[in-house]
């Protein structure tokens, strides 16, 4: 308790200060006539290093978050040298207000940008204002923001200014800086700038725990349209150099022990959805090309946030499309985790995911023969298919049956989601629930269930709030 | 009824299993040294925490299941649910019973309470390592306050140890009034005496002559990189629970 006041009271004596600040100088400038002021004005023009430091910060964040990659996990980095930090498990160190997860001190470096992309908020054409950081002012941000746990490490990308190369030379100095001057171990993500050398990815790839580069839109033709300057194969190249690269690191690593981590978190990418008409097929079939073409770790989605009057984009203030994202996000898992093909969840009969149910369960219903699974007979595989089961509770269930019969009591402890899952599963007599609904029935019946659940998400009028 | 006494930690709960086996204690029932509200009808037995019977306890455990099973019931002491001694002996008499593994026989009432209560201090632990906001002090020292649901900095120890090696730091468990302290060598456990009478300009001084300024650059971070337009608060509240907020310097109102 006494330590919680302490907090507070120290919070507070701040608050108290800056006021005092604001009351004095009005007062300063009466006494002191035309010529304080006009110094007075000169003053505040200069703004102290906290100031300038802060609206920097403000520009350069805001430019970053629609970036919408976050994680901090998968890599190995341990803290060997007594150093400052580790990476290994990821950390949300918090939430936005939008319920994203803040992992990392996500920023540009500066937000100029040679290139005009319709879609993107940094463009040339945009009248916004503009900043930079220096090197070093993003070396003691994140240095001083991890040392006080507020994140797992650094995300840092850029505006192309120059050329890329240039710019590509910026984004290395930082990473290594961290690494080699302060001992950083923390997480590292740098974005890979399209057309850089060969020996600047090189030596990226030897910092960063992650590297990635945005392909953005779903389709060449889209890139075309909306980023006429920009080709596709300009960021697949360098995407195919780096596979190659942490390939031969890894294969090297087994061999030789010392061998240095090359992006040990592997690669990313980011498409945005609803800026331009792919479907959801085209969109799923690209993140799959890259899981098994590129070997990327993660394919984002972001539902685009309007933020052009641009006649070739969805105009200002159209809603973002969440759900749809939602939507991706659930059949993404599917195919990462739960052994699905693409093509069992979207394909030229139904190119769109439903967006009233999720992607698992509108594939049950298409394939309603599958089921009953007997979840003390069938393999995990099966079980793991189940609408409402996942793989955690699919493997108790595996275990749980090795002990005694698994029945509806034993699998509402376990914490499915049973509601959901009876239709779907036989059970020891006398816990048989019917399985004579057509797809349709079963369909409608649990979407009123979950409408009950989840209303407020689902009506336009109560997002508001 | 045995009324069974130990001092409240898990060295003198694996203790007490013990002696329950050695001296055929039956119908017992667990009480901390220090409850004073004893029936006087029962006879009682008092535990005096021994290092060795907790140890033979502690792997008999792991042999017989795993070291996951045994840290899960760990876990579950550290939750300080009431009665939930009582709970883990009902486990370890299954477990010690049984010829194969108990940790997935899930028809056990006892392994279902385990399993549970396991996965809430694992994720209060998993929220510690998250929401811990350390602030510098003057004399170097990083420095946090938190008031976990469970006991959980026993468990979250080492991961600050092996990230923050090169700081000193200091967590604070204001609910169970003890801290765990990194002297750049090892962790230990302190007990930490605050004054009532603090003023503020004191306690201003005390820290670091930057730590309102990361606190506040933090606190802009935090805000900018919201979007307004997918502002989903049920989501925020459900990561982010209201009770966390008070040591959080990002949900506080910014300095100016």
């Amino acid at each position: 308790m006494n330590g919680r006041r302490g907090y507070f009271q120290h919070g507070y004596g701040w608050i108290a200060f800056v006021e005092r600040r604001a009351f004095i100088l009005p007062g300063m400038l009466i006494n002191l006539g035309i010529n304080a002021i006009l110094f007075s004005i000169f003053m505040l023009n200069e703004k102290p290093v906290s100031d300038r430091i802060m609206e920097k910060l403000s520009i350069l964040s805001d430019a970053a978050k629609y970036d919408v990659s976050c994680a901090s996990s998968g890599s190995k980095r341990e803290n060997h040298n007594k150093g400052l930090g580790n990476a290994s498990n990821g950390i949300c160190h918090a939430y936005t207000e939008d319920g994203r997860c803040v992992s990392l001190l996500k920023i540009l470096l500066t937000n100029f940008c040679i290139y005009n992309c319709a879609y993107c908020v940094s463009r040339s054409s945009n009248d916004i204002q503009r900043a930079a950081f220096t090197v070093q002012e993003v070396v003691d941000l994140t240095i001083n923001f991890y040392r006080r746990n507020y994140i797992e490490g650094l995300f840092l990308s850029s505006g192309i200014f120059k050329n890329a190369d240039y710019t590509m030379e910026r984004l290395v100095l930082v990473a290594r800086k961290l690494r080699t001057e302060h001992k950083f171990n923390g997480y590292i993500h740098l974005k890979a700038i399209p057309g850089a050398s060969e020996a600047l990815l090189q030596e990226a790839g030897l910092y960063a725990d992650r590297l990635s580069i945005n392909v953005e839109m779903p389709t060449e033709q889209s890139l075309q349209l909306l980023a006429p300057d920009k080709k596709r194969n300009d960021m697949l190249q360098p995407m195919q150099y780096l596979q190659q690269q942490i390939n031969g690191y890894a294969t090297e690593k087994k061999r030789i022990a010392k061998t240095p981590l090359f992006a040990p978190a592997g690669q990313s990418t980011q498409m945005v959805i609803g800026a331009t008409p792919e479907n959801d097929w085209q969109i799923l079939g690209m993140a799959h090309l890259f899981y098994r073409k590129l070997q990327l770790k993660r394919v984002y989605y972001s539902g685009y946030v309007p933020v052009s009057h641009d006649n070739r984009l969805p105009a200002i203030g159209t809603p973002v499309p969440m759900v749809r994202e939602n939507r991706l996000y659930q059949a993404d898992w599917l195919m990462r985790y739960y052994g699905f093909d693409v093509r069992e969840i979207v394909n030229e009969t139904y190119p769109h995911l439903d967006m009233e149910i999720d992607p698992k369960l509108s594939w049950a219903l298409r394939n309603l023969e599958q089921f009953p699974v007997d979840v003390n007979k069938a393999d995990v595989s099966l079980i793991m298919r189940v609408p409402g089961i996942g793989i955690q509770s699919a493997q108790r269930i595996a275990a749980a049956r090795q002990h005694s019969r698994v029945n509806a009591d034993l699998l509402q402890k376990l914490g499915i989601a049973y509601n959901k899952a009876k239709y779907f599963l036989a059970l020891p007599s006398g816990h048989m629930p019917r399985h004579d609904y057509t797809a349709a029935q079963l369909r409608e019946q649990l979407v009123r269930m979950q409408q009950s659940k989840y209303q407020a998400n689902f009506s336009p009028q109560l997002q508001l709030f | 009824m045995v009324m069974v006494l130990y001092d409240g930690s898990f060295e003198g709960w694996l203790t007490a299993v013990f002696e329950i086996y050695e001296y055929k204690l039956a119908d017992v029932q667990f009480a901390q040294e220090h409850a004073c509200n004893l029936s006087m009808f029962h006879s009682r037995h008092t535990v005096q925490t021994n290092a060795a019977k907790a140890r033979r306890v502690w792997q008999s455990l792991v042999q017989r299941n795993s070291i996951d099973a045994a840290n899960a019931v760990y876990h579950t002491f550290l939750s300080e649910q009431q009665g939930i001694d009582a709970v883990l002996l009902r486990y370890m008499q299954h477990a010690f019973k049984q010829q194969k593994p108990v940790e997935t026989d899930y028809s056990h009432p006892s392994v279902i309470t385990v399993i549970q209560t396991d996965r809430k201090v694992r994720r209060e632990k998993h929220r510690m390592e998250a929401f811990i906001r350390f602030q510098l002090t003057g004399d170097g020292l990083y420095y946090a306050i938190a008031e976990p649901d469970y006991n959980v900095l026993p468990l979250i120890s080492r991961h600050f140890e092996q990230r923050y090696a090169d700081q000193r730091w200091v967590i604070y468990d204001g609910r169970r009034k003890y801290g765990i302290y990194y002297d750049l060598k090892q962790v230990s456990t302190v007990q930490m005496q605050f004054s009532q009478q603090v003023q503020a300009s004191a306690i201003q001084q005390a820290y670091d002559e930057n730590e309102q300024l990361y606190q506040q650059l933090w606190q802009r971070y935090f805000s900018s990189v919201n979007i307004k337009a997918r502002k989903n608060t049920r989501l925020h509240l459900q990561h982010m629970p209201r009770r966390y907020w008070r040591y959080l310097p990002e949900k506080m109102p910014e300095g100016r």
